[in-house]
């Protein structure tokens, strides 16, 4: 507290996160599809109006709070650094504690879940990155944003192959450097060593 | 390597030495690469893996009364707080409703829990700076938690006592008085290790201003539990996000805004008297009731994504589950304090010297299962 500049407590719910990083990444699209409903203003065709503005994402992140007890956001790779910038940069959002970061093998595709909180206005968020690139799967670097990110990517790296761009040591952490495979995968195959039932 | 020419009689260089993984003051099978000039490190790489079970692989096989015995073998040291991360999540995802009896076991174990784990951790500082004498002094009121343990859960070190549902078995009717007892020892204890240690002159000249981390770069790091509380970040869990029979009990958060290893070391000694607050306040309102609920033998939980936070001995451990609805989690990973600690350590050791990394070490309170799920 003595050191750090002394932030007001400042507690956002989920929907005004999402308004808030929502509007960072305003979707092209959305735009155009407004202007095209908006033209044929009609009494008759207001039940269509209702259901368009729906169907298109204002934002180029997802959001959806189904199923866990956080805000998830889901972005495209391209934009996960500059999300994360904002996030940890943003005086509102203030993520500066990355509490968990984990890799998921979602079947066909390979993600990365960063669970981040703000120490100073207490709110959490969880971010979501995918690629459907099995083979050659990178995401960029968080670890210039939190230091504790570089030992959890490389975990990530060692367990599911995902590569990090701009990583300052990215090599194995806890497998040999002759190790083959991802064994956190779910198509590893280690006939001797697994026992599967 | 970097070569400099000191008087131009004498050539100073940089080598590389192997700390472990064999080495007793890596408090287990830790390997660091040091880069070293003389005595000053350069840089501190660790090597780790050497006993990887691959915990959260083998997660994925069983159900989740099964999984409760392998988060045991993480920290073996708070054994009893991994368990309860694990069974909170199953229940809150099931919403179970839990008797009062057991969030109020449950929450007087892992404060002895944490006392035990600290008692070790205080011996072996001790031992880490060349006083043999705490050691034998930390474990032998170890000892007496350690039997409280044996005569209600049956085992000493890992304990499974917790099941998702409520616990194995009911309390010994010797618990409580055990307890009591053990408090009022350990009150008259915890003062003699001040007097022992704490206020040693060559102790406090090895820990003051030795590995100093501010409080900007303990949230960068990650930091949680005693280190992260040394650099005055407030982040105990058990205050932040409570669970189990804590929001119901008064406890001050033990910070400390110094940042060295000997913030540390003092919010380890403060956090043993506020846990022997948190069982005196609960001991003698030990709720009537049951000390379980029925769960279904095969447990599903229902499709989406759970995650649970616990303050364990040595910081925040957390607990993501991503179910399909079937009886195995699709994906778990334990979040695990002990990784995010050691990240920190080449941070804070740069520059100084080998014996003071060792003492720095001990301050983290390394327990190397946990890092090598």
């Amino acid at each position: 507290m003595d050191s750090m500049k002394v932030y007001k407590l400042m507690t956002m719910t989920n929907e005004a996160l999402q308004n808030l990083i929502g509007g960072w990444f305003p979707n092209p699209e959305a735009d155009k599809v407004s202007e095209v409903v908006d033209v044929p203003e009609t009494e008759e065709g207001s039940e269509k109006e209702v259901k368009a503005p729906e169907l298109v994402n204002p934002s180029l992140l997802e959001f959806t709070e189904e199923g866990s007890q956080f805000l998830n956001i889901t972005v495209q790779p391209e934009q996960l650094h500059e999300l994360m910038s904002l996030l940890r940069e943003n005086s509102e959002t203030n993520f500066d504690y990355l509490f968990c970061l984990s890799g998921v093998d979602w079947g066909k595709e390979l993600g990365v879940v960063y669970h981040l909180e703000s120490t100073n206005h207490r709110h959490s968020i969880v971010v979501k990155v995918n690629t459907a690139d099995r083979e050659n799967p990178t995401f960029d670097t968080v670890c210039n944003i939190w230091e504790t990110a570089e030992f959890h990517e490389r975990e990530v790296f060692d367990f599911f192959g995902v590569k990090f761009n701009n990583h300052p040591n990215l090599k194995y952490l806890f497998l040999t450097e002759d190790w083959e495979g991802y064994p956190l995968r779910k198509d590893y195959v280690d006939e001797i060593n697994m026992v599967i039932k | 390597m970097e070569t400099t020419t000191v008087n131009n009689n004498f050539k100073s260089e940089e080598y590389f030495i192997n700390m472990g993984p064999q080495h007793p003051a890596t408090h287990g099978v830790l390997r660091l690469l040091l880069t070293i000039d003389g005595e000053i490190i350069k840089k501190v790489e660790p090597d780790l893996g050497y006993i990887h079970r691959s915990i959260e692989k083998m997660c994925e096989r069983d159900s989740y009364q099964q999984i409760v015995h392998l988060t045991d073998r993480m920290d073996y040291l708070s054994s009893h707080i991994n368990n309860e991360a694990v069974c909170l999540t199953v229940e809150n995802a099931l919403q179970l409703e839990i008797p009062d009896r057991v969030k109020v076991i449950r929450t007087i174990i892992g404060e002895l829990t944490r006392i035990a784990s600290h008692c070790l951790w205080w011996g072996v500082m001790g031992m880490d700076v060349g006083a043999l004498t705490t050691y034998f002094y930390g474990f032998r009121d170890r000892e007496m938690i350690n039997d409280i343990f044996e005569e209600t859960c049956g085992a000493r070190l890992t304990m499974n006592y917790n099941i998702p549902g409520g616990l194995m078995y009911d309390i010994h009717p010797n618990f409580v008085q055990r307890t009591k007892d053990f408090v009022k020892h350990f009150k008259t204890k915890i003062p003699e290790y001040d007097k022992l240690l704490t206020g040693n002159v060559i102790f406090q000249k090895r820990m003051k201003g030795v590995g100093i981390l501010t409080k900007e770069d303990a949230i960068s790091f990650g930091a949680s539990g005693p280190v992260g509380r040394g650099s005055g970040y407030s982040c105990d869990v058990r205050k932040h996000h409570p669970y189990s029979a804590l929001d119901k009990v008064t406890f001050n958060e033990a910070l400390k805004t110094e940042g060295d290893s000997l913030a540390r070391y003092e919010v380890r000694i403060m956090e043993m008297w506020e846990s022997l607050s948190i069982i005196e306040q609960l001991i003698d309102n030990i709720p009537e009731g049951d000390y379980k609920v029925a769960t279904n033998a095969v447990i599903k939980l229902p499709k989406g994504e759970y995650y649970q936070r616990v303050e364990a001995a040595r910081g925040e451990l957390g607990v993501y589950v991503i179910s399909t609805g079937t009886k195995n989690p699709y994906r778990l990973k334990f979040r695990s304090p002990g990784l995010s600690n050691l990240s920190l350590l080449n941070h804070i050791s740069v520059g100084g010297k080998i014996g003071d990394l060792v003492a720095t070490m001990a301050t983290l309170d390394i327990v190397v299962p946990d890092i090598d799920r």
